[in-house]
């Protein structure tokens, strides 16, 4: 095999490295809002020299900034809840009943991950006018739930191809009704698919930008949105401090979701 | 009846997610493509201004070349990345893993954002290259199609190989290994065996490229500076600026027809469930 390699065009060890600088190429470009949020400029630019967290204290103390920020944690967070809640139930509802009508059901039910977001806009938007849901935070949690329950009905799905069914028809043969198996037997076993579904679901929630242009105006304005004024304005270097900040959650959320599908490997392994 | 009684309960379950999905999503978008040809009269007089309106066929021209470009690029980016995962030992593929997981998780704003302040004329590179006396003036890398083509690849790059690296992690290893011994080059071996194993996942990564792209709104609208307009910022502007909800809603119809026909095609290859429900 080594002697095969050296007689290939490319060896695999040139190919790891260009691999290498793709992945970094994938994740670096992010990271220059860091030194950028630390300018002591009142621009967008690298510090030379001094560092200065000026912008940090602007982030942190503007109405404006905490309360897009609140406002966007307040719609994430009620959304992923709303969205895991109604997501879950469907995902194990579908995986016990198996006919042509329930293969159709999903294929809906991914609808919202399959339509562009610019569509899913325009139909939030024209339906949210008549139901005078437009710029309040119900109609943006109704709207991220939707367009969030698929990541949840794929990762519930996918931990409940791993459970064994015998478990649920035992439960049910020992005289347990649906609701008894669902809360003590079937949740428990899919708690790690469960809650990764539910980090999904807030992600993109908290991150989410093209509805929120659409159905958000005055008294509903996420991070995204401010984040997305500054970036056209061009001028606010607290926009790099807010970047920073979102990438931070995100990364949090992902080791957490990460440490989850980890911790239920183990368990597996050990039953 | 038994059985009926059964499963019941679980029908039940799947009632409210399907209610709130179909009366509140489902119901909307069909409503926006009812208007398509309703609005402002009934007919098909929005379909008929592509042929008469030079500037929307060049808006959709516009957006299909960079769509296509975007897919070749990404998909061959991510080809060579999934590639090296699947001949690497544990450790790096890990690795490699989760920087492609992480990466498909940033932002898209926070990303625009970043080329933005890496490319613009007085940006990090210019000041840089200028700074380093490579160059006498400034490089425009953005505002213009290269940069949303930048933002667009940088951004698709993990979708083309998270499903091009579950297709390769599917191919039995020995089919390459019994090509080499008995007598092919790396070369015939990775074009005549191992590439023509790999076009499911091609096709697949590629379609969901396409797809994706077709929609982008906050990289082009960034990126392109007003320079390079794609169909989703322009309905933007017909409906948050202008209320012409008519001709938005004619493109919303193109483009899910165009999202629609790329799956079904896809359907004809394989299904559609094992094409993205790896992921």
């Amino acid at each position: 095999m080594s002697m095969a390699r050296k007689n290939s065009l490319f060896s695999f060890r040139s190919l790891l490295i260009v691999a290498w600088i793709m992945c970094g190429i994938l994740v670096l470009p992010a990271l220059v809002a860091i030194p950028v949020s630390l300018t002591p400029k009142r621009f967008l630019s690298l510090p030379s020299g001094e560092l200065s967290l000026q912008h940090y204290a602007t982030l942190f103390t503007s109405d404006l900034w905490v309360g897009s920020a609140w406002q966007s944690l307040v719609i994430a967070t009620s959304s992923m809840v709303l969205a895991t809640g109604l997501g879950t139930f469907c995902a194990v509802g579908l995986w016990r009943v198996s006919s042509r009508f329930s293969e159709l059901l999903r294929v809906v039910l991914l609808l919202p991950l399959i339509i562009p977001p610019i569509i899913s806009a325009m139909a939030f938007y024209r339906t949210w006018v008549k139901l005078e849901l437009i710029d309040t935070y119900a109609g943006m949690i109704v709207a991220h739930a939707i367009l969030s329950s698929p990541m949840v009905m794929i990762s519930v799905s996918a931990a409940l191809a791993n459970f064994d069914v015998r478990l649920e028809q035992a439960s049910r043969n020992l005289g347990a009704s649906v609701t008894t198996t669902l809360w003590r037997v079937i949740i428990p076993a899919i708690k790690p698919g469960i809650f990764s579904g539910a980090i999904f679901a807030f992600i993109l929630s908290w991150d989410e930008t093209v509805v929120a242009l659409f159905i958000s105006k005055f008294d509903v304005y996420t991070l995204p949105r401010r984040m997305w004024d500054g970036i056209r304005e061009n001028t606010d270097p607290a926009v790099a401090a807010a970047a920073v900040v979102t990438i931070s959650i995100t990364l949090i959320a992902m080791l957490l979701a990460f440490w989850i599908s980890k911790r239920s490997a183990r368990h597996l392994e050990s039953a | 009846m038994q059985i009926g009684r059964q499963t019941y309960g679980y029908w039940l379950m799947t009632a409210p997610l399907f209610v709130v999905v179909v009366s509140l999503y489902g119901w909307p978008i069909l409503s926006i493509l009812w208007l398509s040809v309703s609005e402002p009269a009934p007919g098909l007089r929005n379909f008929a201004k592509l042929f008469e309106d030079n500037g929307l066929l060049h808006l959709i021209w516009t957006t299909v070349r960079v769509c296509l470009i975007t897919t070749v690029l990404s998909v061959t980016a991510g080809y060579l990345i999934a590639y090296v995962m699947n001949f690497a030992l544990e450790g790096q593929r890990r690795w490699l893993m989760a920087i492609l997981l992480l990466s498909f998780w940033i932002s898209v704003l926070v990303r625009a954002f970043a080329w933005l302040t890496l490319l613009s004329r007085n940006g990090v590179l210019n000041n840089f290259l200028v700074g380093a006396g490579l160059i006498d003036e400034p490089i425009t890398f953005v505002r213009n199609e290269l940069g949303v083509l930048i933002g667009m690849v940088h951004y698709m790059i993990p979708y083309a190989a998270l499903p091009l690296f579950t297709n390769m992690h599917g191919i039995d290893g020995r089919i390459a290994s019994a090509s080499r011994s008995l007598g092919a080059g790396p070369f015939t071996t990775f074009w005549r065996i191992f590439l023509p194993m790999t076009r499911p996942g091609i096709v697949a990564a590629s379609s969901l490229v396409f797809i994706i792209s077709l929609g982008f709104y906050v990289t082009p609208a960034i990126l392109g500076g007003g320079k390079v307009l794609m169909i989703a910022e322009y309905v933007s502007v017909q409906i948050l600026v202008t209320q012409k909800w008519g001709v938005a809603s004619m493109l919303a119809t193109l483009m899910l027809m165009g999202v629609f026909g790329v799956l079904l095609v896809l359907s004809r290859f394989m299904k559609l469930s094992e094409a993205f429900g790896a992921r």
